[in-house]
């Protein structure tokens, strides 16, 4: 069923909205006027380096606690709780009874979100057969491998087909296999029109699932905006190979141009790349390649988190 | 209100089940056994080890004519006393040097000697660890005195006509279906509340806490866990209760109905139990989880036991106060303080007719539940999840965290 019109009844166009959030521990200010909006039916990256704000946040979203100072909506409500039923959450650490059978606590999150017991125990079957843990459902939670259990948890998370997921770090802990298969799962519940919302340190998985994100380095919001507006927070590379390193053109390169022995590098000059293209031709350059290359996220992420943040995600993944 | 009920039914659903359907559970029920064989064993043991141990007596050094007198008198007052205990005499013949005689009988090991009774009957002298208006001297006036009459008269017969209960008899079997309703009581809140102490041990440990926490109110998950362990206690109370009216219909002749009868009368007096039961654990459990969920390693939780179980013990001491005068100050302002509320409550459905008096009472007592449990998964929202602004307006500013 497709629950994109259900993203027409939600009060704004935003699934999630949050105003100038604080959330201070104590005396250690964890979360610092966190100000975002996550459009109905996108998927949303929260990005930054562990213990940047990012859980903290989500939990304000979700309502899990109340912000020292700030606001948020969640579905259209003020109070975030009144809409849990139409949330699925995914925590960063996963949380399962042990002794329960899978079946039972795929249906028991559904029931934690109003959905009756006996349609979550059918939908669990279903589920679990459509990702190879039918013979695994009627097991204790205790005798399943990492990865089962976290299919477990991620099934209960949207067996109540919910409008908005959220999800804290889900790639974490997942082989590669299935960090595919999660990606697969995300894209199929966003061409199904649920928003999704997911925290990680991971930029590869950002770059390749979201629409929009929000960079979070020390409990700020460094930046919030679509992924083509943060690459564009930086200039394009220009990579250039002549047949000799100098010349006359070489006063039309800009002055922090670096020459690496084999190419010059530069930001492409503001006026766009026909001046520098007209002074090489003019200077009989000799072009050997030309390449024109856009920022990657990664790129963008220190730019916009600095230094010590893009070393912290690189420390932690960010580099995959 | 309905959200929060029905999140509630689903966390006790998963609690229940949980529990009760758990090979735990089985040596929950058959608990109880335990101190009941335990008890029949030592119990046993017990009363052949003191059948065997002799008990100290009085030596009575007198003639055999003497102590038989003496000895008459002395079954005279055991027989009206009912076997409460009456000293034992021992009688001994008089020796030469009688302080020697006396140093000599309070050594002895067998018999071990109390106290050495002298010319009993002329002009008695009693020396030994006793106390002059001790109750060995105060029995031994009594006996002596009998034994001086120089004749004995049996007592005149009276023509007993025997009308079932007197009022004076009634006042004291409603005390003693008091006193046991409020023990009991006491006993099984004491025997099972307890477990609430550790409830949300379990889901803070696996972090399941985040996904309820998530999904429903705080006070959802609090009352379910609260409900569910008061059905798995009613369980248990179930079973326990039919076995213990079995054993009586078994052993007691006339069954259940040999038990003094409470003045609201039995079907009123049995449903009280049970609201009153149940509004007894709901109140200390709700506090128990309260006070529990602050905890997060079972060792905390073992550790906050013995001060709850004091907690629990003082109520009770507070709680036997009404019984006998309920509608004294001391009684009404027990009835009133909510945790002894209950306890006190069924001590006077046993004493007192009237239910009004209860229908206020369990109002008042639910009316605390509720705001007990408020306060609880607000503190746990605080303390545990620290959510919330912070109040404390006088601390410096937050400094910004480079990790949470």
């Amino acid at each position: 069923m497709l629950r994109q019109a259900q993203h027409e009844r939600i009060g704004g166009a935003f699934a999630v909205e949050a105003h100038d959030l604080v959330k201070d521990f104590g005396t250690t200010r964890a979360v610092d006027g966190i100000s975002l909006a996550v459009p109905a039916g996108t998927i949303y990256g929260m990005l930054g380096p562990n213990g940047a704000g990012k859980t903290t946040t989500l939990r304000l979203l979700l309502g899990i606690i109340d912000p020292s100072s700030g606001s948020r909506r969640l579905l259209g409500n003020d109070r975030p709780l009144e809409a849990a039923r139409q949330v699925g959450y995914l925590p960063e650490e996963r949380g399962l009874y042990p002794a329960m059978q899978a079946r039972e606590a795929i249906a028991f999150m559904g029931a934690l979100r109003g959905l009756p017991l006996r349609e979550g125990r059918r939908r669990a079957d279903e589920l679990l057969a459509s990702h190879g843990l039918s013979d695994w459902g009627r097991k204790p939670i205790r005798t399943l491998s990492k990865g089962m259990a976290q299919t477990v948890q991620l099934l209960g998370t949207i067996i109540h087909r919910p409008r908005l997921l959220v999800l804290d770090e889900p790639f974490s802990g997942l082989d590669a296999i299935n960090q595919a298969k999660l990606e697969t799962l995300i894209r199929a519940e966003a061409k199904d029109g649920v928003t999704i919302l997911f925290s990680t340190h991971v930029i590869s998985h950002a770059e390749r699932l979201c629409e929009r994100i929000a960079i979070i380095a020390g409990g700020k919001l460094a930046f919030e905006g679509g992924v083509d507006e943060a690459r564009d927070r930086l200039r394009p590379i220009v990579r250039l190979r002549t047949r000799s390193p100098d010349g006359p053109w070489r006063s039309a390169l800009p002055a922090s141009a670096r020459f690496d022995g084999r190419q010059w590098e530069f930001e492409l000059p503001l006026g766009g790349p026909e001046p520098v293209l007209k002074a090489l031709i003019d200077g009989d350059a000799g072009i050997e390649t030309l390449a024109i290359e856009r920022p990657g996220l990664h790129d963008a992420f220190v730019a916009i988190a600095g230094d010590a943040a893009a070393e912290a995600m690189g420390e932690l993944g960010g580099a995959q | 209100m309905k959200h929060l009920i029905g999140s509630a039914f689903v966390i006790a659903r998963r609690d229940f089940v949980a529990t009760v359907f758990s090979k735990a559970f089985l040596f929950f029920l058959l608990g109880p056994l335990f101190p009941v064989m335990l008890g029949a064993v030592f119990g046993g043991i017990g009363a052949q080890v003191a059948s065997e141990a002799e008990q100290p007596a009085v030596a009575v050094i007198a003639s055999p004519a003497d102590f038989s007198r003496i000895e008459s008198a002395r079954d005279r007052l055991a027989d009206a006393l009912d076997d409460s205990p009456v000293i034992r005499l021992v009688r001994f013949d008089r020796e030469p040097d009688a302080a020697a005689q006396q140093r000599h009988l309070l050594e002895s090991k067998s018999p071990a000697v109390l106290a050495v009774l002298t010319d009993a009957l002329a002009n008695p002298k009693l020396a030994g660890a006793v106390q002059s208006g001790g109750s060995t001297a105060r029995q031994l006036k009594l006996i002596i005195s009998g034994a001086r009459a120089p004749q004995v008269e049996p007592g005149p017969e009276i023509a007993v006509t025997s009308l079932g209960r007197s009022s004076g008899s009634l006042v004291q079997e409603r005390m003693l279906t008091a006193r046991a309703g409020q023990f009991l009581l006491f006993f099984l809140t004491i025997l099972l509340a307890g477990m609430l102490l550790s409830q949300l041990i379990e889901e803070k440990s696996n972090k399941v806490i985040e996904v309820l926490a998530a999904a429903v109110p705080i006070d959802a998950i609090f009352l379910g866990k609260l409900f569910a362990m008061l059905a798995t206690s009613i369980v248990g109370i179930a079973v326990w209760s039919s076995a213990g009216a079995a054993a009586i219909a078994f052993f007691a002749k006339g069954g259940l109905a040999t038990l003094p009868p409470p003045a609201v009368g039995w079907p009123a007096f049995f449903t009280l139990a049970v609201l009153y039961f149940a509004m007894n654990y709901l109140l200390l459990g709700s506090v128990f989880l309260s006070i529990g969920a602050q905890a997060s390693t079972v060792r905390e939780v073992q550790t906050l036991s013995m001060p709850v179980t004091m907690g629990q013990v003082v109520i009770f001491a507070v709680a036997t106060l009404a019984i006998g005068a309920p509608d004294s100050p001391a009684g009404l302002a027990a009835a009133v303080f909510p945790l002894s509320s209950p306890l006190v409550m069924i001590a006077r459905a046993a004493q007192l007719p009237g239910l009004w008096p209860h229908l206020l009472a369990i109002g008042w007592q639910l009316i605390w539940v509720v705001l007990i449990l408020r306060l609880g998964s607000r503190l746990f929202r605080r303390s545990v999840l620290q959510s919330g602004p912070s109040r404390r307006w006088w601390r410096r500013s937050p400094k910004v965290a480079a990790k949470v």
